[in-house]
């Protein structure tokens, strides 16, 4: 796979600040992959995803989007992609499809009429069609005022895929939907994804939301933390281990020792699951056990716990 | 290049369904040439208008026109910051379309805007008796559309100096509100002692509505007493404003929106 998104060495100080929000990063994003940037508030995220697409300038560093160099080829990015800010960016005093009529047109797709009803049929046709699939149908001719947060969003994302973006940037989607909204936003990007083969560029703070990516990066303090799979930064980040004890410890002490099996002592005895398959260990021990406690953190846990740790 | 046309009637045309759909807006905008031509020109006519010797009522209403026009204009332009506050700049910003394109597009809307008041403001003229020819208000048109265009200009580079919504609401009323008399919307500004003329002289405001008046009052007796320049320097200063206006605000906004 041909990676659409190369970032080398960002940097980004904004101006009176002290320290750089986002501080030599590097990573690159996959053509029609999902890749989440997972991180707290205020670690750099929203900064990236303003200077991807081309709102805010970057210190230093180089990207290319769609083969685009973003310095140099602003239009020729701004085609290629679309993007669901953090706060809504619709106009509330147009209907929805004026607020999508703007966009195609501004983006050159079709040429301007006043009315939906002048608009060529294949305009017609795909507003009809996208509105359908949202289950906005006759909504689509209200004034977005009359709208709900979920309508909003649904809103945003038909505009956003009115021109075929080849990435689609989404900056906290989710913040302020109900389950319910959430749940439906992501079933329709994932239809969205197999449909359209786009790429999908999503920044969270919700660890749920991005386990289903292909590829997460975790950022903090504008430096990345770790990034892979959602599998191998599970198997990274997490700590497996065994918590048991004997009422004769000095004796289970001794045989853990005879056998090589190494241990930590704290309140109990600490045994590493990483590299040991739980029923062997169990089985390979003889004294008589009087407590067996396995840890196995979630993902959630896990990044609660990195993030803990790279605060402190 | 059509794109880029198509772009700007879109961008002009969303201006002016905003401000068809904005009651509120719609209602503040009449409300104050009604005050300034119906109550402060009519209570000036009947009361000093034998002293000046030009009808007061004409002068009033030539000068809200022109003010009208250049400070609704320019007011327009600055709400690309409330906007931006609306995040709906972004939405904008981020589309493939030249900068330029945008504030020009923007300028052409709230031009349309500004001449939607302009009808109600004739009309209202009409309506209580303020005498005119067809040909004056005529001429008036396209004369409107140059001040619209000065005011918008001017709306830029105060926009690219403002930070947010507050400072507009705060900065804005200064910068204006002083110019209606310095440029002389009600009050005769043939006569100033010194500081005030200097003032005068640099306020944008002065020349778009000696620029109307000029125009308006051409060929009549009253036009020594009221014009100042005339309609080719008026012209010429708007012009040269106008291209320092414009190249300097669209480079201080884009710089500023992108350099935070």
């Amino acid at each position: 796979m041909t990676p659409i998104i190369m970032v080398k060495n960002l940097v980004k100080k904004y101006q009176k600040a002290k320290t750089n929000a986002v501080d030599d990063i590097t990573f690159h994003v996959n053509e029609g992959a999902f890749f989440a940037f997972l991180g707290p508030n205020g670690a750099g995220k929203t900064t990236t995803i303003s200077i991807l697409t081309t709102t805010l300038s970057k210190t230093s560093g180089e990207i290319t989007i769609a083969g685009y160099d973003l310095e140099k080829e602003h239009s020729h990015v701004r085609r290629n992609i679309g993007v669901i800010f953090q706060n809504p960016s619709l106009d509330r005093n147009l209907t929805a499809e004026e607020n999508i009529r703007f966009h195609a047109i501004l983006y050159g797709l079709f040429p301007f009429r006043p009315t939906f009803a002048l608009m060529p049929e294949a305009y017609k046709k795909r507003v009809k069609e996208l509105s359908k699939i949202l289950g906005l149908d006759e909504d689509i001719f209200q004034s977005v005022k009359t709208y709900s947060g979920g309508m909003k969003r649904k809103l945003e994302i038909v505009r956003s895929l009115m021109h075929k973006p080849k990435v689609l940037f989404l900056d906290e989607p989710t913040v302020g939907l109900d389950p319910l909204s959430r749940k439906n936003l992501w079933e329709y990007l994932n239809f969205v994804r197999k449909n359209e083969n786009t790429t999908i560029f999503l920044t969270t703070h919700y660890l749920d939301e991005a386990e289903d990516a292909d590829h997460i990066c975790i950022i903090n303090h504008g430096k990345i933390i770790t990034s892979g799979t959602p599998e191998k930064i599970k198997s990274d980040l997490i700590d497996e281990y065994l918590l048991t004890d004997a009422s004769n410890r000095d004796n289970l002490i001794a045989e853990l020792k005879a056998k090589h099996i190494p241990f930590k002592l704290d309140e109990h005895i600490k045994i590493d699951l990483k590299k040991r398959r739980i029923q062997h260990l169990l089985k390979s021990i003889d004294t008589e056990l009087s407590f067996v406690q396995i840890h196995r953190p979630t993902l959630e846990d896990a990044y609660l716990e990195i993030i803990d740790h790279d605060n402190e | 290049m059509s794109r880029e046309l198509n772009a700007i009637v879109m961008l002009a045309y969303r201006d002016l369904i905003r401000f068809l759909n904005d009651r509120p807006r719609l209602l503040i905008t009449f409300i104050f040439p009604v005050l300034f031509i119906g109550v402060l020109g009519g209570s000036l006519q009947k009361n000093l208008g034998s002293n000046v010797g030009f009808n007061f009522m004409t002068f009033v209403f030539t000068g809200v026109l022109g003010q009208t026009l250049f400070q609704s204009t320019a007011s327009g332009i600055i709400s690309l910051i409330e906007d931006r506050e609306n995040n709906f700049t972004q939405e904008i910003f981020v589309s493939p379309v030249s900068r330029y394109t945008i504030i020009i597009g923007k300028i052409f809307g709230e031009s349309l805007v500004s001449f939607a008041q302009w009808i109600g403001i004739v009309l209202f003229a009409l309506v209580i008796g303020v005498p005119f020819t067809l040909v004056q208000i005529l001429v008036m048109i396209p004369v409107g559309l140059i001040i619209c265009f000065f005011g918008g200009a001017f709306g830029v580079l105060v926009l690219a100096n403002l930070s947010g919504q507050r400072s507009a609401n705060q900065i804005f009323p200064i910068i204006i509100f002083p110019q209606y008399f310095l440029a002389g919307v009600f009050n005769p500004i043939k006569e100033l002692p010194p500081i005030l003329l200097f003032f005068s002289r640099i306020s944008p405001m002065t020349y778009a509505l000696d620029f109307a008046r000029s125009i308006f009052y051409l060929g009549t007796p009253d036009y020594d007493k009221v014009v100042i320049f005339n309609p080719v320097l008026d012209f010429a200063v708007i012009a040269i404003m106008f291209t320092v206006f414009i190249v300097l605000g669209t480079y201080l906004f884009m710089k500023n929106e992108r350099n935070r």
